[in-house]
């Protein structure tokens, strides 16, 4: 056993340990609001919405995919000595080691989804004579004898993923059911009629649903993947389902690390600036409306550019190229933080103004609390729901903002997998007669299901936390 | 008299099937033209969602299940939606309760009024600014050309409401829904909105259905009464019989709730709570607060039946005994232990007035000058003026919550400054008196109380737990009380926890700042009993700010009228209430609504509003007002004129009669 574990250098890259620790910081988060009734009531309302929950469901596939990759490591090279082992340049993830052959089964160059031959003609050397053809790929239905027999293996590997998905979902919810019967002490049936009526106290029948599509595309995917691309391939080969699977991290890690640059901020001098008033209030608005009329484009293009540069003048510092990516995704995201907080600070400072002056306010000045602690637990918890809505609402459009930043050229670095270089890759290609189109519509797709299930649930959140609709609906 | 508005069997309900919240249940009556007919009732009776019924306004969710509602012989409950429009306004109209939520703040006084005019007389231009104006002029709305052309927030309280009813008028109603008219305005404003309404009624032959939790409102208003009490009528009968012999329990204790003059005994209070209409409503819906109830009231709900001409839907209010008018009490006089508690001296707090960029201060506002009062251990001092006053402002600056401008604040023999403040903090403590704003929704009541303690240090750490739950025993709350936030409570039991708080650190004064304004009658009469054990077994001294003579009257010791920042009057309460001197002292006490008819006192009117703390009148500030006003009044604001036992006034008048 140790020889296996030997064998790899574990790597925890920047990213990874503040995505772990955000992971930490969450749970205890959860374990807090548990504690407090008056936050776990809101939560129990999102619990109870449909759309909520199965937006949460695929919301945590994402995160789930994004966990795996990030735990990082280097494989030791076969040739090198057990007492000063060698590693390879590459850092893979877990992720990586999960999806085998996704990532290594590379192709020349571009080819359409699910296609057997490449997508431009070749000079191809067969049975001595030079002919111009479309050669057929190494991997993508490498197994197929004919392109006759292409669309009916795919059919039926599809019904077969779809049937497989099927019967995983009939089984686990088929346990899931004996549980929760069991706990609720009624019998089999009854459960079944509760959860056929709508009746349970959660949306047992979204539920349900959306896990067994979502297990069904599964075993599509998982059947499709074996013997073809699903997406196509790039324009050096690479699979492009492998890489939008990847860019999940990166949208991921944009999303939430730059709320936590963004928190302490807005937070901090947000309810400062409303609770204190005068010079600090000056301050504080002063500093955040000369922030509001830089242009954020060219500030976080000025960052990125005194990282690059950085990076490039202290080559030791970066072992491995997923080191200085890393890196600039940092600094990507700390910069994003730094030029998005004033929304939720001018937000804060308006409400803080208001509780300043509310009598309970009043009544602990009168007994002398001091400032911090009536802030932190007068105000604070009082302004605790803005600041959830706004985690929630913000992750969308930072995803959205990556995209759009590493379009331009100023967004994460050119090496690491994000939809915003998809999209710049594609872009050129996107003039070629037949279009390329696959890359562009693969992050497409996995950003507008990232987005559109991050916006659905945050709509549950704000309805939940929303006083004038009472949990009601 | 022909019936005007006649409601049967009305049904109102939010949700739908067995989880229907009947927040109107089986309501009758008849409104006839000219006649005022008052809902009376506590809040959460289903008051105002009679009147939205009537007029088809129901927020979402709710909707009539059943029942008819008549105006003037056509059904409006059948009419369609657009039909709908003419009656509203032009069949009936409603008044609402907050003058300034119900005016477009950015829409001048004048195009709101023509707006309902061309859409119900069809006046467009010239002949509808005209008829706005003559609409103000009714009533009673000085200079209203020059009104027409104001914003609303350019107007006080009082004319905003009068402009409120204008436009009530403009559809030229034959019904007027007026939806607690008065409970937001001050009283001698209250007094002059009520004679508009009257006036308006007698001239136009309109009907009026009045809102209202005041029984006195009602007393000098209405010409019949209707009882509400969780979503039913509980009784109904012309006033002077209503008055002169409630028939139901309920109302029989509203009545006994309520502090009389010259009395100072314990009050009668209604145990318990008006229920949630989500709770299982079965039998007599009062049973459980009754004393009289037996074990018919808990199962069969009661019919109506008539008693010397009222109706009343009770199973005993035949063998009720008669109602027995509790003796007067004397107050009990507190002995005067010389060495005054609290002493402030030329009290001043001072507003600076910042305009232009440099934002130099360019004035102040005086919202409190020259004061000085002084409480001595277990007695209380009533502070009274109307809302503008700066009554609150006194009770903030003597706990340095706002920082006083200039003037000596001296505490048991200690002169209180900035650095010693937290002496100031154990001895006085602050009830705010809205009891929803003044408890952090966040924290659990034994956190609340406790916060206090903890910040000033009081006691030991491990014996505050004790402490608290003595506290709440002290209050009359449940021992369980602590681990719960405050959204659990009602109102009445979240004025104990703001009590519980103030007195966590023991101090010896309390600044009870409206405590039971926000409250219902029968709340009250709690919160007043509470207040007078606490000082009986506590020797606190009170400073009790407000509005409310009645409660003044039951509580306090001494009495200091303020008007414009200024004490205008002071003495002991029997004789500032019972023989007020001062100009201002008596038209606010001949303001006050009464329930018995009053007697010899003719009824001073004042005209006019409150004049803005910023740019007060020269001499007296009351001289605008005043009906006795003569040149010296405009021109030297008045010394102190004592009068006997430590009373008196600051009036050139009234030291021209001595």
């Amino acid at each position: 056993m140790s020889e296996v574990w030997a064998s790899f250098d574990f790597v925890l890259l920047w990213t990874d340990a503040l995505v772990f620790a955000l992971v930490a910081g969450v749970l205890a988060l959860v374990l807090f609001i548990r504690g407090q009734e008056h936050l776990r009531a809101p939560w129990r309302a999102v619990a109870q919405r449909p759309m909520a929950m199965g937006a949460a469901l695929v919301l945590s596939v994402f995160v789930v995919i994004g966990l795996l990759d990030s735990l990082h490591y280097r494989e030791k090279l076969p040739d090198s000595s057990a007492d000063a082992p060698h590693y390879s340049v590459d850092v893979l993830s877990v992720f990586d080691a999960l999806v085998g052959g996704l990532r290594t089964q590379q192709e020349k160059t571009y080819s359409e989804p699910l296609a057997m031959q490449l997508y431009a003609k070749e000079f191809v050397q067969r049975d001595g004579a030079t002919v111009r053809e479309f050669p057929r790929l190494k991997y993508g239905g490498a197994h197929l004898q004919q392109e006759a027999d292409r669309v009916p293996d795919i059919t039926r590997r599809s019904l077969v993923g779809l049937a497989q998905g099927l019967a995983i979902s009939l089984l686990l919810f088929g346990l899931l059911a004996a549980w929760r019967a069991r706990c609720a002490n009624v019998s089999y049936g009854e459960w079944l009629t509760l959860w056929g009526e709508g009746r349970l106290d959660w949306p047992g029948r979204t539920v349900a649903v959306v896990v067994t599509l979502l297990l069904m595309l599964a075993g599509v995917l998982v059947h499709l993947t074996a013997a073809y691309h699903v997406f196509g391939t790039d324009k050096v080969g690479q699979d492009v389902l492998y890489i939008s699977l990847k860019s999940i991290r990166t949208g991921l890690v944009i999303g939430t690390l730059t709320t936590l640059v963004t928190l302490p901020l807005a937070i901090g001098l947000g309810i400062a600036a409303g609770y204190f008033r005068g010079w600090i209030d000056d301050v504080i608005q002063y500093i955040y409306t000369v922030l509001n009329s830089i242009p954020g484009v060219l500030l976080i293009a000025a960052a990125v550019l005194i990282v690059q540069v950085y990076i490039e003048s202290n080559p030791d510092l970066f072992d491995t190229a997923a080191r200085r990516a890393d890196i600039r995704l940092l600094a990507l995201c700390l910069i994003m933080g730094v030029t998005s907080w004033t929304g939720l600070a001018r937000l804060l400072r308006g409400e803080s103004l208001k509780l300043r002056t509310l009598d309970y306010v009043e009544a602990a000045r009168a007994f002398g609390v001091s400032h911090t602690r009536i802030i932190s637990r007068h105000i604070f918890p009082n302004v605790f729901h803005l600041v959830l809505i706004a985690i929630v609402l913000d992750f969308s459009g930072l995803v959205l903002a990556e995209a759009v930043l590493s379009y331009v050229g100023v967004g994460v670095d050119p090496s690491m997998h994000s939809w915003g270089n998809m999209i710049n890759g594609s872009r050129l290609e996107l003039a070629r007669e037949p279009v390329v189109w696959w890359q562009l519509g693969a992050a497409f797709t996995f950003m507008f299901t990232l987005v559109l299930a991050a916006n659905l649930f945050a709509d549950g959140v704000r309805d939940a936390f929303d006083p004038r609709q009472g949990g009601r609906r | 008299m022909n019936t005007l508005l006649n409601v049967d069997n009305l049904v109102t309900a939010f949700g739908q099937g067995d989880d229907a919240l009947r927040v109107v249940d089986g309501i009758s009556f008849h409104v006839d033209a000219g006649e005022t007919y008052a809902l009376l009732g506590e809040s959460g009776c289903g008051k105002s969602m009679t009147a939205l019924s009537l007029m088809r306004l129901l927020p979402d969710g709710g909707h009539i299940e059943s029942g008819s509602v008549q105006l003037d012989g056509q059904d409006v409950l059948a009419l369609p939606e657009f039909d709908m429009r003419s009656v509203r306004g032009g069949g009936m109209a409603m008044i609402f309760q907050e003058p300034m939520l119900a005016l477009n703040p950015v829409i001048k006084v004048g195009i709101q009024i023509t707006e309902a005019l061309s859409l119900h007389q069809q006046l467009a231009g010239q002949a509808a600014w005209d008829a706005a104006r003559a609409l103000l002029d009714s009533v009673g709305v000085p200079d209203a050309a020059r009104r027409l052309d104001a914003y609303p927030f350019e107007l006080s309280g009082g004319l905003r409401q009068r402009v409120m009813i204008a436009m009530a008028l403009a559809g030229q109603p034959k019904l007027l829904i007026a939806d607690e008219p008065t409970t937001a305005l001050d009283v001698t404003i209250q007094a002059q909105v009520l004679d508009v309404l009257r006036q308006l009624r007698t001239e136009r032959q309109m009907g009026m259905l009045l809102i209202t939790h005041d029984l006195a409102v009602v007393a000098e208003n209405a010409d019949r009464v209707g009882v509400m009490y969780a979503g039913e009528l509980v009784e109904e009968g012309a006033r002077d019989a209503f008055f002169a012999a409630p028939k139901h329990p309920y109302s029989r204790m509203l009545f006994e709730a309520l502090p009389r003059p010259g009395d100072g005994g314990r009050l009668a209070t209604i145990p318990g709570q008006v229920p949630g209409f989500d709770s299982e409503l079965q039998g007599c819906r009062f049973a459980p607060r009754c004393p009289h109830a037996i074990a018919r009231c808990q199962i069969e709900s009661p019919d109506w039946q008539v008693l010397d001409g009222q109706r009343v839907r009770c199973h005993l209010a035949a063998e009720l005994p008669a109602r027995v008018e509790r003796e007067l009490t004397a107050h009990a006089k507190s002995t005067q232990s010389g060495e005054p508690l609290l002493q402030v001296d030329g009290l001043k707090v001072y507003f600076p007035v910042r305009r232009g960029f440099f934002q130099r201060t360019v004035g102040h506002v005086r919202a409190v000058d020259e004061v000085s009062l002084s409480i001595q251990a277990g007695r209380t001092l009533a502070l009274v003026g109307e809302s503008g006053c700066g009554k609150t402002t006194v009770g903030k600056a003597l706990l340095h919550l706002i920082e006083p401008t200039a003037g000596t604040i001296t505490l048991g023999g200690e002169t209180i400054h900035a650095q010693n403040a937290a002496m100031l903090r154990r001895q006085a403590q602050m009830v705010f008196q809205d009891p929803f704003s003044s408890l952090n929704p966040r924290m659990r009541v034994a956190d609340i109380l406790l916060e206090g303690m903890d910040a000033l240090g009081v006691g030991v750490a491990k014996d505050r737990r004790e402490a608290m739950t003595q506290l709440l025993r002290q209050v009359g709350l449940p021992d369980d009380a602590g681990g719960r936030y405050p959204h659990a409570f009602s109102g009445g039991q979240r004025q104990r926890i703001a009590i519980a708080r103030a007195l966590a650190v023991s101090p010896r004064l309390v600044i009870c700042d409206e405590p039971t304004s926000a409250l219902d009658v029968s709340v009250q009469a709690q919160i007043l009993n509470l207040l007078k054990d606490l000082q009986d077994s506590l020797g606190l001294a009170y400073l009790f700010i407000t509005h409310n003579l009645a409660v003044v009257d039951y509580l306090a010791h001494d009495v200091a009228v303020m008007y414009l920042g200024r004490i205008v009057e002071q003495g002991t309460a029997a004789s500032v209430l019972g023989e007020p001197r001062h100009p201002y002292t008596q038209a606010l006490v001949s303001a006050v609504p009464r329930i018995e008819p009053q007697t010899g006192q003719e009824i001073i009117r004042l005209a006019g509003d409150q004049p803005s703390p910023l740019n007060p009148p020269n001499g007296c500030h009351f001289h605008p007002r005043c009906p006795h006003a003569s040149e010296v009044c405009r021109q030297t604001y008045p010394e102190p004129t004592e009068l006997d036992n430590g009373h008196w006034a600051r009036c050139h008048w009234v030291a021209g009669q001595l």
